[in-house]
């Protein structure tokens, strides 16, 4: 081996060398972040934790509150949120999967509902404020739960597509074979096979939905008060951390942190038991 | 044949571990310089494996191990000093199905070149025809060198990674049942090539095919569940195989 | 179960004629169970249609709701750098900008380190470490946006503060680019919200990119290894080149996400509807327009420039979605090609 050859031997092995470098470098990049925000939340989000936190409402400025009334017009609004965004999410995905199968239309559908899956959701807020709390001349709880529906929407149409897709074609036959109609072979054999695997997409759009503040801000509103009335403004955690942060008070921006954390912890809970159940499922 | 051969490689007590499964069973084995020397047996019986510890290809997936000896003109390249891609460019390789790279056919051949020399425009040129028309495909795609090497059909694509190995002059080529996925006549000019090959560079060969060990090959190997059964010169191997088991195969009682 | 067995006899009882056999079920119930699958069809496929009407519903909305001030304000609102609630002179000049520079900031800083990251899981990390570290880079993505735009205002802002004087002597030295560097060392604008952008699409970002380098037939990666490249080499000229269209839109993806992010620029933008070309500069962002103004937005003018902001937010994300889209789904249609 000549020289020449050695050192262009030589340079392909350095850059080799440093640009796997720079890739195993750029992962601890990620991580950093990831750990030094979660750290943050973990620090100034455990300082301000208290019972009070559950058993109060947001204080006015200056006085010791909770988040209570927030608190309960979230579960309140994802909830409901739940209640519309998944039967329709499950049935749309339905038809992808079991009616139009391999279409042109499933292929249509299925294209605008990734693309409204990204849309930014404060772009869905104002959509929900444009029909719904025009018309109704308010703010309201329903208002917001609506922007959440069409935020989790997608996610449960395309979990429960792909979950019905990988359903075995025999199993459907074998069902249709005994004479079963075909609305009760998807309910009875085909809901039953992809079960496991549509609860985690549920469980995932939940995820993603109670972290969402853009699109409350002008459907939900928010409300200093304790209510549960869903036609008027309701209070709800991610507005009230937008608030109380932004706000100049040390009282309320201890609370928008401690808030911040019980949004992450639920948002990782969430997650964990939806990769959880994606585990469990997969070996069968 | 009958005069001795320089051997190019020999592999001593080898032995291959896919994780805790042993796959090479203590295989012993002088590969003859400048021949080409066929692996057959039934699928799974470990021909593809051991072609691929000659360039250490096992060597990318964590888990999979070899031990013993593969010595290359004496060199043990087992040995954990053995810089892997120095041995590759002295041990070129062919696969199942064409693989060519998502460039044009001229950057396809030259990207191998470029790894080892710094050629000038005109030499580059002059050694992509050089490899091209040793892979006889030089006449095919004179006019589209810089379009898709995608485009080419499947036994032109074969002959395009054939010429890719061959571009960067390597002493020992490895063929991994290069024709399982072309048709008739492109396998024809495959094995035709092979032949023209021959007196250049060692070639080893896996083929599930024993029509085409008997046509293309020197020397013949028969593998059995990890195994090696019998190795001969081919016309000895097919006409009077030494092992009962040789000869069931050969004839068809199995596999 | 039963029923339906029992439909099926009695669709072949009616076929034979033998008034002898006493059906248990009548032909009526048989149409009922085929009415009901009709029924249900409607019901699926209408819910499916819902999707595209959604789409169509939002964009026409908003364009209706912004109307006025398009209609008002005519092309110049796309080049005005106006924003004068007082007066109800509106442009969306600013809110476009901020959004554009913003999001390529974010794309700048985000694409390589994303293509590392992917690199890193899919070629280099030893198997047991692949899955810890794509789990942990995926939890980055799920962590809500709002928690982001604390951390950026309360912890980062200020670590950058500190820092931007330095940019300002060195960076901002520079010819050209410079100017991008020169300006005041608040920790807030543009620059920090591109970095928070950055850091919120890398996980997005390095998944596609994952997935897509995991496409590549291992057989075509062998070969080029076959030649005696490296590892680097391998993913530079093999892996990057097949993969490249979905690469593409994969970055494209997290773009539309940048561009529609919300809460995190809301916080560390700096809410300045002023145009200035320094990235140490307050900005203003489409989506952080919305968030901070619309909600206290009182004149049918102020609302209606918002609103055609929203507009114009939808369909550059939109356009930008469906090529990533495209790109995406071409990789399938490439693999094809191959013959692998």
């Amino acid at each position: 081996m000549n020289t020449a050859k050695n050192a262009r031997y030589l340079r392909r092995r350095f850059w080799n060398v440093f640009n796997l470098g720079m890739a195993m470098a750029t992962t601890l990049f990620g991580l950093f972040w990831l750990v030094w925000i979660l750290w943050t939340t973990l620090s100034y989000g455990a300082t301000a934790l208290n019972m009070e936190l559950f058993t109060g409402d947001t204080p006015a400025p200056g006085s010791i509150g909770g988040l209570r009334n927030a608190f309960v017009g979230s579960l309140l609004m994802i909830g409901v949120a739940v209640m519309i965004g998944t039967p329709v999410g499950i049935l749309a995905g339905t038809y992808l999967a079991e009616f139009a199968q391999g279409s042109r239309l499933a292929a249509v559908i299925r294209f605008f509902n990734d693309i409204l899956l990204s849309a930014p959701s404060i772009v869905i807020g104002l959509f929900i404020y444009a029909v719904v709390v025009v018309p109704m001349g308010s703010f309201s709880g329903l208002a917001g739960a609506l922007s959440l529906a069409i935020l989790l929407l997608p996610v449960v149409l395309r979990t429960t597509d792909e979950m019905l897709g990988m359903v075995p074609g025999t199993m459907r036959e074998a069902a249709l074979a005994l004479g079963a109609p075909h609305w009760k072979m998807i309910v009875q054999v085909s809901y039953r096979a992809a079960r496991s695997g549509i609860l985690t997409g549920v469980l995932l759009a939940v995820a993603r939905i109670s972290g969402e503040t853009a699109p409350l801000l002008f459907t939900a509103l928010s409300n200093q008060f304790f209510s549960t009335n869903l036609d008027k403004p309701i209070a709800n955690v991610p507005v009230v951390i937008f608030q109380f942060a932004m706000s100049p008070y040390p009282e309320w921006q201890h609370l928008a942190w401690a808030g911040a954390l019980i949004a992450a912890m639920a948002v990782l809970v969430l997650s964990l038991v939806s990769r959880f159940l994606i585990k469990d499922r997969s070996p069968r | 044949m009958s005069e001795p051969q320089k051997t190019k490689i020999s592999v001593r007590h080898l032995d291959f571990f896919y994780g805790s499964n042993k796959a090479l069973i203590d295989i012993n084995l002088e590969i003859p310089e400048n021949q080409v020397t066929a692996f057959i047996g039934p699928s799974g019986c470990g021909k593809s494996t051991l072609l691929r510890v000659f360039n250490r290809m096992y060597s990318l997936y964590p888990g999979q191990r070899a031990t013993g000896e593969v010595l290359l003109d004496g060199e043990d390249i087992l040995a954990p000093g053995m810089d892997v891609n120095m041995l590759r460019a002295k041990i070129g390789m062919v696969f199942q199905k064409p693989t060519p790279f998502p460039m044009s056919i001229y950057d396809n051949i030259a990207f191998g070149i470029k790894l080892y020399e710094k050629l000038r425009k005109v030499e580059m040129d002059e050694r992509v025809e050089q490899a091209l028309r040793h892979a006889a495909l030089w006449e095919e795609v004179k006019d589209k060198l810089k379009t898709s090497g995608l485009g080419l059909s499947g036994g032109q694509q074969q002959r395009l990674c054939i010429a890719r190995a061959v571009a960067v002059k390597p002493e020992v080529i490895l063929l991994d049942e290069p024709t399982s996925a072309l048709d008739p006549i492109a396998t024809l000019k495959i094995e035709e090539l092979v032949s023209e090959l021959r007196n250049q560079f060692t070639i080893l060969i896996v083929t599930h095919n024993m029509q085409q060990a008997a046509r293309v090959s020197d020397y013949t190997a028969f593998m059995y569940m990890g195994e090696m059964v019998e190795f001969d010169s081919t016309h000895q191997l097919f006409t009077n195989p030494g092992k009962k088991q040789t000869e069931d195969y050969i004839t068809g009682r199995y596999g | 179960m039963d029923d339906t067995r029992d439909a099926e006899l009695e669709m072949r009882m009616v076929a034979v004629p033998s008034p002898a056999v006493p059906s248990r079920i009548s032909p009526a119930r048989s149409r009922r169970l085929h009415a009901m699958d009709r029924r249900f069809r409607w019901l699926t496929g209408g819910l499916a249609f819902l999707v595209l009407l959604l789409l169509v519903g939002v964009a026409l909305s908003l364009f209706l709701r912004g109307w006025e001030a398009f209609h008002h304000f005519g092309f110049a609102f796309f080049w005005s750098d106006a924003w004068d609630p007082v007066t109800e002179n509106f442009g969306a000049l600013v809110p476009i900008y901020g959004t554009l520079v913003s999001s390529l900031t974010a794309l700048l800083i985000a694409v390589p380190i994303s293509f590392g990251i992917a690199l890193f899981i899919s070629e280099l990390a030893p198997e047991w470490l692949r899955q810890p570290i794509g789990s942990a880079i995926e939890l980055l993505a799920g962590i809500p946006s709002i928690i982001f735009g604390m951390w950026g205002l309360f912890v980062f802002a200020p670590v950058l503060g500190s820092a931007e004087p330095w940019l300002n002597d060195h960076l901002g030295a520079l010819p050209g680019i410079g100017a991008l560097f020169r300006g005041p060392p608040m920790g807030i604008g543009m620059l920090t919200a591109g970095i928070i952008l950055a850091i919120m699409v890398i996980p997005f970002i390095s998944a596609i990119m994952r997935d897509v380098f995991l496409v590549v037939p291992a057989m075509l990666k062998e070969s080029a290894y076959g030649l005696g490249a490296t590892t680097w080499e391998v993913a530079r000229h093999v892996v990057l080149p097949y993969t490249r269209t979905a690469v593409v839109g994969g970055v494209f993806l997290g773009l539309g996400r940048a561009l529609g992010e919300t809460m995190a620029v809301t916080f560390v933008i700096g809410n300045a509807h002023d145009l200035h070309i320094s990235l140490l500069d307050a900005g203003n962002s489409i989506a952080a327009a919305l968030a901070n103004e619309f909600a206290e937005a009182f004149s049918p003018m102020y609302k209606s420039a918002l609103m055609a902001l929203g507009f114009i937010l939808f369909i550059i994300t939109f356009v930008v979605l469906v090529l990533a889209k495209l790109m995406l789904w071409r990789l399938g249609q490439g693999q094809g090609k191959v013959g692998l």
